[in-house]
């Protein structure tokens, strides 16, 4: 029974043993993004698995600021703030916009992006034209995005299909399941881009400022966050990322 | 039409100075292989002890084994490798190989467990009652008598759950790990193609649980070369 027992407990411990190195200082700050999001986050690099865009760049003057080595954690877009409370992450950066409702579970840093909404139609539709047109109509979105709630404006719960990616979102519409995506303004260009069968049509959406998530109680790291933002700003890096990735 | 899609969605690289979608799937391939192994090797040795506390006499042991498999068997895979994930391994810096290893092992523990239960069961009671008549101590029974049978038995089921391990790894995308599945599903996002990327997933998974089972086929050929 004794020898059991042991073979129970080295059996139970052995997992806990291997990650017990967490303790120290981290050395490493980990952003949390969903990489599906051009221009601001997406897959490239020459494996496959590195997360490359706007918002990566971000974090790496974030992490320099910060002396620590940046990781980025590529997870569901609404899988985020649960993460930041789980303390997974440190900071999501994912093209998030500062919301009341998010402000609630998470401190937001000073907004980095202005932003709105857009609508990706089929390139022959010429039924929708303004934001009346789409009343009734069937959408599709990305699971959690400002995006899904302000189509539940337009259109009932049932005529909302919202997927965890945005290009699932425009493989709906190509199919013609829907009748239009809704979803933030440079990631539509993006996949339009790629789709010549679709197009972006800009209408009348309240402007959204894009912000950088932390737990709430951290307030050195926000400062860090702010101060970077701020640098950049300042030194013209901003613009030259916003020509490179987003013009 | 469908050679040009093969072409674009699999041999030509998906980005610039980026990998094709072989490569991605190649890739993915490995880790999911990784995977599979370091859990069954896991699950095998968890399965044995959590089936010898089963057969413990003392109900309070033999009672949390049972517990423990039934919670296992009772809820689905997908919720344990999140609450593993995102709960029990909260603020540790886990990685995800980690992470899936660890919740893999302890969903195959269980069932494992339940197989070398089955088998130890399957060997005929007559094996324990000739072996005590003859002296041997129960542990002795089952080191040189019981077990050695049984393991014919076990030895098919447990083939097959390296199998099904396989297969069920394909969840790890969930947390982020960067396995066959998700490989396809990048090859998806970013090509708009559905058909050509997830055939192409299908067909190396196929592959690869049908040269195992075909192995095991030949394995358990092999044990059965004394009947």
């Amino acid at each position: 029974m004794k020898k059991i027992t042991a073979l129970v407990l080295t059996v139970v411990l052995l997992p806990l043993a291997l990650t017990a190195g967490g303790s120290k200082e981290k050395t490493t700050l980990v952003m949390g993004t969903n990489a599906a999001f051009p221009p601001f986050e997406y897959i490239g690099g020459a494996t496959g698995n590195e997360v490359v865009g706007f918002d990566v760049e971000i974090a790496k003057a974030i992490a320099a600021k910060a002396g620590k080595t940046l990781k980025i954690e590529d997870m569901e877009f609404d899988s985020l703030l649960t993460a930041l409370q789980a303390s997974k992450i440190d900071m999501a950066i994912a093209g998030m916009t500062i919301t009341a409702k998010r402000k609630e579970s998470v401190d937001f840093s000073d907004p980095y992006y202005e932003a709105t909404q857009a609508v990706i139609l089929k390139a022959e539709n010429t039924a929708i034209r303004n934001l009346d047109d789409l009343k009734g109509k069937k959408i599709s979105v990305q699971l959690g995005t400002t995006g899904n709630e302000i189509s539940k404006k337009y259109t009932k719960d049932e005529a909302i299909v919202a997927f965890n990616t945005g290009f699932e979102a425009v493989m709906e519409l190509k199919k013609n399941r829907v009748d239009c995506v809704i979803i933030d303004e440079q990631p539509a260009q993006n996949f339009v881009k790629k789709n010549p069968d679709l197009k972006v049509v800009k209408m009348n959406f309240d402007p959204e400022f894009y912000g950088i998530a932390v737990k709430k109680g951290n307030p050195a790291l926000l400062s860090i966050i702010n101060a970077t933002l701020a640098e950049l700003k300042s030194s013209g890096r901003y613009d030259a990322l916003v020509t490179e990735y987003i013009k | 039409m469908i050679f040009d899609n093969i072409r674009r969605t699999l041999l030509e690289p998906l980005w610039d100075e980026g990998p094709n979608g072989i490569f991605l799937l190649f890739n993915g391939l490995r880790e999911t292989v990784v995977i599979t192994a370091v859990a069954i090797a896991f699950g095998i040795a968890l399965g044995i002890v959590i089936s010898l506390l089963r057969m413990s006499r003392n109900r309070l042991v033999s009672g949390l084994a049972r517990a423990y498999t039934e919670i296992i068997r009772g809820t689905p895979l997908l919720v344990q490798l999140l609450i593993i994930y995102f709960v029990v391994f909260q603020a540790v810096d886990l990685n995800k190989t980690m992470a899936a290893v660890i919740a893999f092992g302890l969903n195959s523990g269980a069932y494992i467990s339940e197989i070398i239960r089955a088998g130890i069961q399957a060997v005929s009671p007559g094996q324990m009652e000739a072996a005590r008549s003859l002296g041997m101590p129960f542990g002795m029974a089952m080191k040189e008598i019981i077990l050695p049978q049984a393991v014919k038995n076990i030895l098919p089921a447990l083939g097959n759950e390296f199998v099904v391990l396989l297969k069920e790894t394909s969840i790890v995308g969930f947390i982020g790990g960067n396995d066959l599945m998700r490989a396809g599903n990048k090859i998806r996002s970013i090509t708009y193609e559905a058909t050509i990327p997830l055939f192409s997933t299908a067909i190396v998974y196929l592959v690869i649980t049908f040269t195992l089972s075909q192995l095991l086929i030949k394995f358990e050929r092999r044990l059965h070369t004394s009947d």
